[in-house]
């Protein structure tokens, strides 16, 4: 018995046209070694590759941090309920910039991998989802970092930051749905490598990262909360500062349940197109 | 052996009416923007004219399959031949699980692993070990089957000092070893192979074929695409020959590959009336090879040889560039003979009409094997080049080409070359 492979012995398999594998969620799992494997790779490429390393994904949210703060806090004096503004921004920062670079490889991991794609068979869907590996590594460093920022600044960890796996889930599965949208468009057409840093950056402006979602008007609240970086945002602010941050409980539903829509259609759309993959990448 | 048997119940692989369908357009891909604007387009066009319905994009279909059926059973090893663009990667990748197919069925039973180019997702900048594991995961070796078999891949590559060295630094023969060496350790039942045997130097290959026999001795099936006439022979015992997408013959090995080379040399023939049609200035109509003035495809080395041509011209004034080249089994350029580059002024001396030129040679150089004429040429300004691609295929065998009685066969290179011989007294040579 061989788990990496995608057959095992005495078993039949059929090859048609239009033929969606029932035992497509098997494959998934049997292949799970190399899901291992790509996102090691990954791993391993990305701390060899860039000379500072580890420290890149130290300083990326750490520079922003400042810049937020001075902008947000100190010129333009928006409010932070009562919590240090470095640490209200860096508290948002770790899950945009997961966010943000999660989206980014997995939609363009396909095209990158498209060697494997046009040679080898497996489920697709092990590309984009082990892409996301080396982000949450990443995300881990930066959170380390978070704790040293709170010891700094005298801020007490509140019980709520326990709940903090599950606003990362939340994340996670937002940017993998979406992701996994954008790799299958990107593949149909080449051109979606523009719209992605683009989504990206207007992202950034519009979800509350350099300042608090309560500056929002209240009426304003429910639309805002559409996009569902607005709910993970809150929810880690509210996790990790405890005190005078309040969740939007309204919002987080709506992000929760459009963030289960997004991934239902990106595996949808994702299984659908991945059979043409090889043959129009 | 007949492999065109009606499913019969130890086949491993049965296929079935299998077809192939790609829409050819003019990009490799589509840009949102055309689909944005062609869309705008189609619009426009239904609000001004409501009753057309094209919709603007020029599509062509290609059938790279087609009604292609076949069976094989449990230990065989089948090669599939062809020429390029007969569908053999299609079918390889359909086998393989990679695409899809537009029609008709297969159905396999057992382990697969397709090996359709060495060293699928290595990666530079990682190590050769790390490179191994990574490797074998794609082929689809578990870690475990991996780690149990790893000293025995470093052992074939010959690869220990460097095993912690990043393969960007590997030479490309070092590379090319390592990548085989994973692949040829994996086990599985039915093995897909294509063209990648024929990389690296000869004794590297030979090791390949030894261990491909190894694997297949303990009943594991193999398929296997080659150019290389010899691999599929000495290899496989039967084939199939594609051509055009459909299967032309199957059966056994030597019978479907003796089919394939006439049918190349049928090409000779045809020459005639594909370019014929195409109102060119200068047009290349026939080809032969002659010794002693008889028309010939086994030549023996060191004989005295011509090559002969038909050409018709209707512009005397083109500028004509031509070029023999003689390719070796691999597909490698062994020379081209030009009268470019012998006789610049070649042209003044052809007719308006048509007419021969020929090209001999007191002794042709190369050593034993299988070779192949393939002719390209232009002509006028237009930039047009055609590629008439293995037009001819010949055997050079074995000759006393040194009169000698010692006779070299193609253990001693592809080409010989007489040197001149002299023995001095003091031990520095002279001219």
């Amino acid at each position: 018995m061989n788990p990496g492979t995608g057959n095992h012995a005495g078993e039949e398999i059929i090859i048609e046209a239009g033929r969606t594998e029932g035992r497509y969620w098997h494959d998934v799992w049997r292949y799970r070694e190399l899901f291992y494997f790509l996102a090691w790779r990954d791993i391993l490429v990305r701390y060899k590759q860039t000379a500072i390393g580890i420290a890149w994904s130290i300083l990326r949210p750490l520079t922003t941090m400042v810049v937020f703060t001075l902008v947000f806090g100190t010129f333009a004096g928006l409010p932070s309920q009562g919590a240090p503004y470095p640490v209200m921004v860096y508290a948002a920062m770790l899950p945009w910039q997961f966010f943000a670079t999660a989206l980014t490889d997995s939609s363009n991991s396909l095209v990158s991998n498209s060697n494997l794609l046009s040679k080898v068979y497996f489920p697709r869907l092990i590309v984009p989802s082990s892409s996301i590996i080396v982000c949450v590594v990443d995300f881990l460093i930066s959170l380390a970092l978070l704790f040293l920022l709170m010891c700094w600044y005298g801020v007490l960890p509140h019980w709520r930051i326990l709940t903090l796996p599950l606003f990362f889930l939340l994340a996670l599965f937002f940017a993998f749905g979406s992701g996994l949208l954008l790799a299958a468009l990107n593949v149909k057409y080449h051109d979606f490598r523009y719209v992605v840093p683009f989504i990206v950056q207007f992202g950034l402006y519009v979800s509350p990262v350099g300042f608090s979602s309560s500056v929002v008007p209240e009426q304003w609240r429910l639309i805002y909360s559409l996009n569902p970086m607005v709910g993970v945002i809150d929810g880690f602010r509210w996790a990790i500062l405890g005190g005078g941050q309040k969740l939007h409980w309204q919002g987080l539903m709506l992000a929760t349940a459009g963030t289960a829509l997004l991934l239902v259609i990106g595996i949808r759309y994702f299984r659908k197109t991945e059979q043409a993959f090889a043959d129009i990448i | 052996m007949p492999i065109l048997s009606d499913k019969a119940m130890n086949s491993v692989i049965s296929v079935e009416n299998l077809g192939k369908k790609y829409l050819v357009s003019h990009q490799s891909y589509t840009a949102l923007r055309d689909v944005i604007s062609d869309g705008f387009r189609a619009i426009g066009r239904r609000l001004s004219s409501p009753r057309s319905n094209a919709s603007g994009i020029q599509v062509e279909e290609f059938w790279a399959l087609k009604d292609v059926t076949f069976d094989i059973k449990q230990g065989e090893r089948i090669g599939v031949i062809g020429r390029n663009g007969a569908g053999k990667s299609t079918l390889l990748k359909i086998l393989s699980r990679i695409t899809e197919p537009t029609e008709g069925r297969v159905r396999i039973r057992g382990r697969v692993a397709s090996l359709l180019e060495v060293g699928t997702g290595f990666h530079p900048e990682l190590t050769g070990r790390e490179n191994i594991f990574l490797n074998g995961a794609i082929l689809g070796m578990s870690r475990m089957e991996i780690k149990k078999k790893f000293d025995e891949i470093v052992d074939f590559a010959e690869i220990e000092k460097f095993l912690d060295t990043p393969v960007k630094r590997y030479s490309s023969g070092m590379y090319v070893r390592l990548a085989f060496a994973v692949a040829a350790h994996l086990e599985p039942e039915i093995l897909i192979v294509d063209e990648v045997l024929a990389v690296g130097d000869s004794l590297f290959q030979k090791k390949c074929v030894d261990k491909i026999n190894d694997v297949t001795s303990n009943g594991n099936t193999v398929i296997l695409v080659s150019h290389h006439m010899g691999l599929i022979t000495s290899i496989c015992q039967s084939a199939i020959l594609l051509d055009k997408g459909a299967v032309v013959i199957s059966g056994d090995v030597d019978l479907v590959v003796q089919t394939y080379l006439n049918s190349t040399r049928e090409r000779e023939i045809f020459l005639n009336d594909v370019s014929a049609s195409s109102g060119r200035p200068f047009i290349i109509t026939g080809f032969d090879i002659q010794v002693d003035g008889r028309s010939t495809r086994n030549i023996v080395a060191g004989s005295r040889v011509t090559f002969s041509l038909q050409y018709s011209m209707c512009d005397v004034s083109s500028y004509i560039r031509f070029g023999l080249h003689v390719l070796d089994d691999y597909g490698r350029t062994i020379c081209i003979l030009s009268p470019n580059q012998q006789d610049p002024d070649f042209v003044h001396r052809l007719t308006r009409g048509g007419g021969g030129i020929s090209c001999s040679m007191d002794q042709l150089a190369l050593l034993p094997g299988r070779y192949h004429i393939s002719i390209h040429y232009s002509a006028g300004g237009d930039g047009l080049s055609i590629a008439l691609d293995r037009i001819c295929t010949f055997d050079v065998v074995e000759g006393d080409v040194y009169g000698t009685g010692v006779i070299p066969s193609e253990i001693h290179g592809v080409i010989f070359m007489k040197g001149d011989w002299r023995f001095f007294k003091d031990g520095s040579a002279r001219r």
